[in-house]
């Protein structure tokens, strides 16, 4: 048989995300050591080509770390750089928390049902991602669902929209599916038999369960908290719409810089910065997603 | 795992449905309240929905992100294809640099991918609008397309492929007549997927929009940050009854190609 060569589709796809994925990296670089200024694009040096070597040495020279050095300071960028890896570490623990007796249950069901249930935890991420954070605005705010209900009920009410708790509840909510699904996958390919022969040796069924499904679910349970760390550390909707002034996280203080500060040096040093926090997690997520295509 | 689920199992997932859907059921609700007001039911109308149809910025926009969403959906999908094609089965040193830029696209924060995309076509001199939306969209989505296609081919059984081949069949035509069509769902559900991405998506059109190419989550997200509007609860029931029409179609096709156990 003649060996296809498969290895020719990897160059379009290839080409693409060189272009539109890793280059423009270089210039968020580039930028980062940049001055802003008052032109458009707001930010200085930038090559003259017309000098030819000369300009791009002058150009070299212009740049420095300066903008870095106005990170440091000012303390809202390290607060903001801190909230944002505690609050997205905090989501990632309690969503395990919640996401995994979810994926255990639904891997205890019948297979059809099992269908279903997984194409139901999906669907909600399919709708909207926007319209489901509002739909939270509506429910929280202080005239909201909820405190209508508990008035109802008698129950004194409660104000949580604009505070932390808020954000934190968003990012569980949002990112939920992204955990289930990852733990599902590795215990239903997880093998009866193992649990059988725990409970021959004289295993309860929960010591079956913490003695043998539990370790060898491990790996699912990396692979969801990777996967919804990571875009939850440089998350913006969720801590503006639902969180107050005081909540920073760098997806927002990036958007400020950009948009309401055009200050867009400013916007791509907080980048670099989250881009250089991440690229740890990336690379154990990435060494885990190789580790289940095998 | 195949013994029957206890209580505690059918609690846990009942409990985590409920809160995954509790938001959207109250949401689409109140979209047919005749008050204005969240808290307060006045009974069932379709005067939002009337609105909504005589607000021509919110169809405009409408219209823009359609159009956007087809085209970006479309080229995600064709070079998913092609990058899931060359994940599963090429052995070559390219395919761990490839996966590699895959599940960095896919996880990577939507703000840096934004802003990057911008600086490039800053630095490519292209006037920003539908274009540079749409482009930008199919590197978000080229991800998401290619991990559906991927997880797909690799179940898929080869030998029928390599027996084409062995009667004859070039390869690149054994594979368009033998695996694409077995695909198929994939396939249709890697768009599906990207075009709701794409559909959905604030932070990067936001970054690499211009005048002229407002998408409905950057018209909605204004409005949303002017307060609750039972309007925005209108499109949005719109958008998700939309979107989960598609959806659970493309589950029951799957569902009826696949040959029942």
């Amino acid at each position: 048989m003649r060996r296809p060569r498969t290895g020719l589709a990897a160059i379009l796809p290839g080409l693409w995300l060189a272009i539109f994925f890793a280059f423009p990296f270089l210039l968020v670089a580039r930028l980062s050591a940049s001055d802003s200024a008052l032109s458009i694009p707001p930010y200085a040096p930038r090559i003259d080509w017309s000098q030819g070597v000369a300009g791009v040495r002058a150009f070299l020279a212009a740049l420095d770390g300066e903008t870095y050095v106005r990170l440091t300071q000012d303390s809202l960028y390290l607060d903001a750089y801190l909230s944002s890896l505690r609050l997205a570490g905090l989501a990632a623990g309690v969503l395990l928390l919640i996401g995994y007796p979810i994926a255990y249950g639904i891997a205890r069901c019948p297979p059809r049902l099992r269908q279903a249930l997984v194409m139901a935890v999906i669907l909600p991420f399919w709708t909207s991602f926007l319209i489901r954070i509002y739909a939270w605005v509506a429910i929280l705010k202080p005239a909201g669902v909820l405190n209508a209900a508990l008035g109802a009920v008698g129950l004194p009410t409660v104000d949580i929209l604009n505070t932390e708790a808020a954000v934190l509840l968003g990012l569980v909510y949002a990112y939920l599916p992204f955990m289930v699904l990852p733990l599902y996958a590795v215990l239903d390919r997880q093998d009866e038999s193992l649990i059988e022969a725990a409970q021959d040796l004289g295993c309860t069924p929960l010591q079956a369960f913490w003695r043998v499904t539990f370790p060898l679910s491990l790996r699912g349970a990396a692979a969801g908290a990777l996967l919804c760390f990571i875009p939850m550390a440089g998350e913006f909707v969720i801590p503006d719409l639902m969180g107050g002034s005081e909540t920073l996280m760098l997806g927002r203080v990036i958007w400020t810089e950009f948009f309401a500060n055009r200050d867009w040096p400013a916007a791509s040093a907080v980048a670099i910065v989250l881009l250089a926090t991440l690229v740890v997690p990336i690379l154990l997520f990435e060494r885990e997603q190789a580790k289940v295509a095998r | 795992m195949r013994r029957g689920p206890s209580a505690f199992n059918i609690a846990s997932v009942a409990l985590g449905l409920a809160f995954l859907y509790a938001p959207i059921v109250i949401l689409v609700l109140y979209s047919f309240n005749a008050s204005r007001l969240v808290t307060v039911w006045a009974g069932f109308s379709t005067r939002w929905y009337v609105a909504l149809f005589q607000d021509r910025q919110m169809l405009d926009a409408v219209w823009v992100t359609l159009r956007v969403g087809v085209i970006s959906a479309t080229i995600a999908t064709v070079l998913g294809v092609l990058a899931a094609i060359a994940l599963t089965r090429s052995r070559s040193r390219g395919r761990m640099v490839l996966a590699g830029g895959v599940y960095a696209t896919l996880v990577m924060p939507e703000v840096i991918l934004g802003l990057s995309l911008l600086l490039l076509f800053v630095a490519a001199g292209l006037p920003r609008g539908f274009w540079t939306v749409t482009l930008s969209h199919a590197t978000l989505t080229l991800a998401y397309a290619t991990v559906v296609v991927q997880a797909r081919l690799q179940s898929f059984d080869r030998s029928l492929e390599e027996a084409a081949q062995d009667l004859g069949c070039p390869p690149w035509k054994a594979f368009a007549l033998v695996t694409l069509p077995g695909i198929a769902p994939a396939v249709a559900a890697a768009w599906m997927l990207a075009f709701t991405l794409s559909l959905d998506d604030l932070v990067v059109a936001s970054f690499t929009s211009g005048p002229g190419a407002t998408t409905l989550p950057m018209r909605l997200y204004s409005q949303v940050r002017l307060g609750v509007n039972p309007e925005i609860n209108a499109v949005s029931t719109l958008l998700i009854g939309l979107v989960a029409t598609g959806v659970i179609a493309v589950y029951l096709i799957q569902q009826r190609r696949r040959p029942s156990p």
